[in-house]
């Protein structure tokens, strides 16, 4: 049961958009493709629904393979970026659509369109065109759309991308709340890691068409499985460093790492809180700006021996900021760090 | 340029210059027209009207326009579906071309189809064997009329064809209809607007096509003469009020269909929005 993507890849011309992806999903979860605008993310997410075709590769969906059936048969609801709403229908009208496709009676779609209202908290607006809705409101209507069938499996491209900020944190928190009361196997695309993050059970990192890293959000922050991953997923410095004695020296400043060579040139990537600053006027870096950012305080400054910027970002009220100035000297301290050979280094 | 007396004066005079140069260019035409049509009274006017070289002509204009309206709504709607949302390598040649009778004068035209389907021809003296006669005959009116009116159905539908979201169509499918439910009841209605009003164009701009008919028709009364040729005909012929009977109904024709159309242009914008 579930979902099932096997060795999947799509060319567009010359470029190849999807290089080899397979993953699965469980029935009842609910997963993230997460990546970079133009990774390809999209494109697997519309190659499952049976909008694009696949080069080679295979679909699976409760065991049955769907890849070479046109999207109108492979019951896959699919949430659009820009809500794609029938604009000359009424709200009640576009919920209905896939029952009347499937030429459900009159009365049974009367009743799953008010029951939809009522989940999705647009009780009353039934008889409304999609043009007098917010777009919160838009977005709620097309998943209601694409849930009313009854799909095997629900599809989500970028589903909060055109709303703002604050819409968008709300329907994060209701699409999580949804889902555990539905349990519709769900797939969802964003290039947002807060998002990603917040909502999903498992997130899969998806990069230049391949499948980086698959895991929990938990296992992705703090396992990275490629450099990319751990470049990509929140704020992080990249140093260049030398391997010692099983630390990755930077510019005088150790950092522990484990599986590498003696001597290796490494790219060290250091989250901006896995460090620690404090003042010391005998220390290896010069801070450069201190600037408050709500609730956190970013502290930029410059590893003169590395000859490099590095920063670190504080609560507000930390103790370690005391004294901590543009132009005074700090200690530096990597509390956590993961390296990677440098790609072309010799040794 | 609005402030002060000066400014005000200025404007005064702007408009009245323009309201006089719209007066003098269209208003008193069309109310001489519709006076010297009824001048002689009702009577004469339905004289006019009922002569059946008036009525042959009034109907084939009528029928003619009818049918290339309904062949260019489709024809159209299929030809800016291409040129929205095909790729294809020729699209911006055909863009132009479908401008094209706009700049070709229309007797040209006209003059076009009978270098080609004349039955002098090897094109025509076959069409004239199985007995579908285009030049001097009816199909060469109608194609006459889709030759010169090619440019409004794709124009008027082009526009609301580029706002519609590919991804309506895609929402549809994977809701589980078909293309053809897909394209009934997806697609079309919000182009419908759009659609009729380049119909509606289409069919005014035919009821008054001279130019090219004059030259493709051969003008036989009762048969292939249409009505704004048969005017013509009647002003040579010395029968002004004949002539502005025929006008007049042309003319009501016109005025019935320009607010229609712009009605329904303004409604496929407002789908838009």
């Amino acid at each position: 049961m579930g979902i099932r993507v096997d060795h999947l890849v799509k060319n567009f011309g010359a470029t190849r958009v999807v290089n080899d992806v397979s993953f699965e999903v469980r029935p009842g979860e609910l997963v993230a493709l997460l990546g970079p605008s133009g990774g390809g993310k999209s494109t697997v997410l519309r190659m499952i629904a049976g909008l694009e075709t696949a080069d080679s590769g295979e679909v699976w969906l409760d065991g049955e393979r769907v890849d070479h059936l046109h999207a109108r048969e492979r019951q896959v609801g699919f949430v659009f970026q820009h809500y794609a709403l029938f604009r000359h229908m009424t709200v009640g009208e576009n919920i209905a659509f896939g029952l009347s496709v499937r030429g459900v009676a009159a009365s049974e779609q009367q009743a799953r369109v008010t029951e939809l209202l009522e989940v999705m908290g647009l009780r009353g607006l039934g008889d409304r065109m999609p043009s007098q809705l917010s777009g919160g409101q838009r977005q709620r209507v097309a998943l209601a759309r694409a849930l009313a069938p009854r799909p095997r499996l629900l599809l989500l491209d970028e589903p909060f991308g055109a709303v703002d900020a604050k819409v968008r944190e709300e329907l994060r928190r209701w699409l999580r709340k949804l889902h555990d009361e539905v349990h519709t196997t769900s797939i969802f695309v964003t290039h947002d890691q807060d998002e990603a993050f917040a909502i999903a059970d498992r997130v899969l990192i998806i990069s230049q068409g391949r499948l980086e890293q698959s895991g929990s959000p938990v296992e992705i922050l703090d396992q990275p499985a490629t450099e990319f991953v751990a470049r990509f997923v929140g704020d992080v410095n990249v140093l260049t460093g030398v391997v010692r004695d099983g630390r990755a020296w930077v510019g005088g400043v150790g950092a522990e790492v484990q599986g590498l060579a003696e001597g290796a040139t490494v790219n060290v990537v250091v989250r901006a809180y896995d460090l620690k600053f404090w003042r010391d006027d005998e220390g290896p870096a010069t801070v450069r700006r201190v600037m408050t950012i709500g609730d956190r305080v970013r502290v930029e400054a410059w590893l003169d021996r590395a000859a490099a910027p590095i920063f670190a970002q504080f609560p507000r009220r930390s103790s370690l900021l005391h004294g901590v100035e543009a132009g005074c000297r700090i200690a530096v301290e990597i509390t956590q760090a993961r390296a990677w050979p440098t790609p072309g280094a010799a040794e | 340029m609005n402030h002060g007396p000066s400014g005000r004066a200025g404007a005064l005079a702007l408009r009245g210059g323009v309201t006089a140069w719209v007066t003098a260019l269209v208003a008193v035409p069309v109310l001489v027209l519709a006076w010297r049509g009824i001048a002689d009274g009702p009577a004469a006017f339905w004289a006019a009207i009922s002569d059946p070289a008036a009525v042959d002509a009034l109907w084939l204009s009528g029928w003619t326009a009818a049918v290339a309206s309904v062949l260019n709504a489709i024809a159209g709607t299929a030809l800016a579906w291409v040129l929205v949302r095909w790729d294809v390598p020729g699209r911006r040649a055909i863009g132009a071309l479908v401008d094209l009778p706009l700049a070709i004068p229309t007797l040209v035209a006209g003059v076009l189809i009978i270098a080609l389907f004349g039955p002098q021809t090897p094109i025509g003296h076959w069409l004239v064997g199985i007995g579908i006669p285009v030049a001097f005959a009816k199909p060469g009116i109608v194609l006459a009329l889709l030759f010169v009116t090619l440019p409004f159905g794709v124009r008027a539908v082009e526009p609301v064809l580029e706002e519609l979201d590919p991804a309506e169509e895609e929402a549809s499918y994977t809701l589980g209809a078909t293309p053809f439910y897909t394209l009934t009841r997806v697609l079309l209605p919000p182009l419908f607007p759009a659609i009729a009003a380049g119909a509606v164009q289409t069919f005014a701009r035919s009821v008054a096509e001279f130019g090219s008919l004059a030259a493709v028709s051969g003008n036989i009364p009762h048969r292939t003469l249409v009505a704004p040729v048969y005017v013509l005909g009647e002003v040579e012929a010395g029968n002004p009020s004949g002539a502005a009977a025929v006008s007049l109904v042309l003319l009501a024709i016109a005025l019935t269909l320009q607010p229609l159309g712009a009605a329904l242009a303004r409604r496929a914008g407002a789908r838009r929005a």
